[in-house]
């Protein structure tokens, strides 16, 4: 059969071809080299989900003015982020809660050193089906009533949260035991991190929790104010009383002025300390905080609540100064202001 | 004897009954047997309207020519799509090789041994490995020992080592399918075993091989798992320059968009599955048409 072998031949021959072809593409990857006065580089962010938005607006933002910067973010979730930062992997790392002392040691361990810098406030924010009309608003007692461990399958009924509330049954929907939501709210509420009744529905995503309170009028659940103002057709969010007698909604005004207490707590990025000594990181970070950008983490694109103008100055002049190490040694704090960052 | 007749008009009698019965149990799995195909086919069509429905409208040439944006009406799968195909040529480059040459080992030289089975067994098992423990090899393997990083390369190998099984099961399944016949013809004509598997094996058997190779890019493509453990990216405003770049996929990339706040989002979601599932059915039918043609022909 010569025809067989030659056709047979030659479709060997192209394929050599093209294995020689694809290698020689591989072998000529290079390293991207410095040009005249333009920044260049590669940044690498990784972190928390919840943190994402605001950093790949910035990495957006940023990249039309560099080009030849190239900014990557990843979603691993804050405890990940902060191992890939450790493992020398990543320049800057999400967190949607301070470092934890464990965390910091191991960077320690590492052998570097990190610029700790909030950058925006998040205010969870509890809602309730529209439907409901007997919630107007709720005390953090009458949360944690709802809330905590000792709730589970004894506080099912609406009723059994304040006199006058209906005979309903309690449909509550929360974020994973995972998430740095969760931790915070039990933290705020129920006063320790992770201690929280079991009998909920999680949820890793935000939408099925808005998706899940919408279907059920007796429902009630929590989650980050982005996914509370792209809702509001779909959930009403409770105002909350911290225990002064005065209800407040979450809002741009009253988690940025700190009001809205005890939900609104800060989100970090954290920088590599030898990494910000490279131009285009720090270029990014200086961007990151200057007026041109705060903005617009609260566009509606965004949906977070910016910091005052004045704190962003500190931050930034506290990141030109690079001052290292953690201002929260006790990790997470309910209530707290960013204050400290000021000195 | 009178007893025994009226015994056997009554049986005759319950076998008619019984046979009514028997040919509706035969009608009841007919219809049995319907609904459970139509099951299948209804919740694919009512997905499929769903995902149409949803991200036709936002499949312009704007969605493949652009990076990712917060801005949903700017945001494109360029880098997502051109991750998946970098990362799909180097694992096929990887694995194609590596499981073609396994299966003619194993089909024409191996002898039949302890070795050739356990070979054999951990084949088998290892088709069956959930895609996230292969993530967890390549992050420990290829991420951080062999240093590759985050990058496309590590990912190709990760799924690379996913795909061999399938890929040599086919392969044996279709160098097995060649008739012994032909070897024996070629041997006689006095060919040696390298020249029978080159000439004679291997063009019989590619059609078969490439039908596998086909289906196990497809199976890899849809994979997210293992490439979210060794670290693909989310947001990756530019394209993998060399194989050591860091770089996203489709289904990463599709994955954030429905977690995203914006219900915008989840229309692009819905239109990057349209553009994953039109790359599988496409492949899908590379596969068959290559079957066939080439099937004719030898």
């Amino acid at each position: 059969m010569p025809a067989t072998m030659r056709m047979s031949r030659r479709r060997f021959n192209i394929a050599a071809a093209g294995l020689a072809g694809f290698a020689l593409l591989a072998a000529c990857g290079g390293d991207n080299g410095e040009s005249d006065g333009e920044l260049k580089g590669d940044i690498i962010v990784d972190g928390s989900s919840t943190v994402f938005p605001i950093t790949m607006a910035a990495a957006e933002e940023f990249s039309l003015k560099h080009s030849g910067v190239r900014v990557s973010v990843g979603v691993s979730g804050t405890g990940g982020g902060f191992k890939k930062f450790a493992a020398g992997e990543t320049d800057i790392s999400d967190a949607s809660r301070p470092i934890k002392p464990s965390e910091a040691e191991a960077i320690a361990a590492a052998g570097f050193e990190y610029i700790e810098i909030p950058v925006a406030y998040d205010g969870l924010t509890v809602v309730v089906n529209p439907d409901n009309d007997w919630v107007d608003c709720l005390t953090v007692d009458e949360l944690k009533k709802m809330w905590e461990p000792a709730a589970q399958r004894t506080i099912t009924n609406w009723n059994q949260i304040r006199d006058g509330f209906p005979d309903l049954p309690l449909d509550l929907f929360a974020p994973g035991v995972d998430s740095g939501t969760f931790d915070y709210f039990t933290e705020a509420i129920v006063g320790e991190a992770q201690s929280s009744r079991g009998d909920f529905q999680a949820s890793e995503d935000d939408n099925v929790l808005v998706t899940g309170v919408s279907g059920s009028r007796s429902a009630i659940g929590y989650f980050g104010f982005s996914y509370y103002v792209e809702n509001t057709d779909k959930v009403r969010g409770v105002p909350i009383d911290s225990g002064n007698g005065t209800c407040v909604e979450s809002t741009f005004a009253t988690v940025a002025d700190g009001s809205y207490q005890p939900l609104s707590r800060p989100i970090f990025i954290y920088v590599r300390k030898d990494a910000a000594e490279r131009p285009e990181v720090d270029a990014f970070i200086k961007y990151y905080l200057s007026k041109e950008f705060t903005p617009l983490i609260s566009s509606p694109e965004v949906g977070y609540v910016q910091l005052g103008d004045d704190v962003y100055a500190a931050l930034t002049q506290r990141f030109a100064n690079r001052v290292t190490g953690t201002l929260w040694p006790n990790g997470a704090e309910v209530g707290a202001s960013l204050d400290r960052y000021m000195q | 004897m009178a007893e025994d007749t009226g015994t056997l008009g009554r049986s005759a009698a319950v076998f008619k009954a019984s046979m009514q019965w028997r040919r509706l149990k035969s009608h009841f799995f007919v219809v049995l047997g319907l609904l459970s195909v139509l099951l299948g086919v209804v919740a694919l069509l009512v997905l499929l309207v769903d995902v149409i429905v949803q991200g036709s409208g936002w499949l312009d040439w704007q969605f493949f020519t652009s990076f990712d944006s917060r801005f949903p009406a700017r945001a494109g799968i360029k880098a997502a799509l051109f991750g998946t195909l970098y990362m799909m040529v180097f694992t096929m480059l990887l694995a194609v090789p590596i499981g073609v040459m396994t299966a003619i080992y194993l089909e024409e030289y191996a002898g039949d041994n302890w070795f050739t089975q356990f070979i054999q067994v951990n084949i088998a098992n290892l088709a069956g490995v959930p895609s996230i423990v292969y993530g967890l090899l390549g992050l420990q393997v290829f991420v951080r020992i062999m240093e590759m990083g985050r990058s496309v390369l590590a990912g190709s190998c990760t799924m690379a080592l996913l795909i061999l099984p399938i890929i040599i099961v086919a392969s044996r399944e279709a160098i097995r399918a060649v008739p012994p016949s032909m070897r024996e013809a070629s041997f006689a004509l006095g060919a040696s075993k390298w020249e029978t598997v080159r000439h004679h094996v291997l063009p019989y058997a590619l059609p078969g091989m490439l039908t596998g190779a086909i289906l196990a890019a497809a199976r890899a493509i849809g994979e997210t798992a293992p490439l979210i453990t060794i670290g693909a990216l989310t947001f990756v405003p530019f394209l993998p320059e060399h194989p050591l770049d860091r770089f996203t996929v489709l289904p990463i990339q599709i994955f954030n968009w429905v977690s995203r706040a914006q219900s915008e989002f989840h229309h692009l979601a819905a239109a990057g599955i349209i553009v994953l599932l039109v790359v599988l059915i496409i492949l899908n039918s590379v596969a068959i048409y290559l079957r066939q043609r080439l099937r004719t022909r030898y």
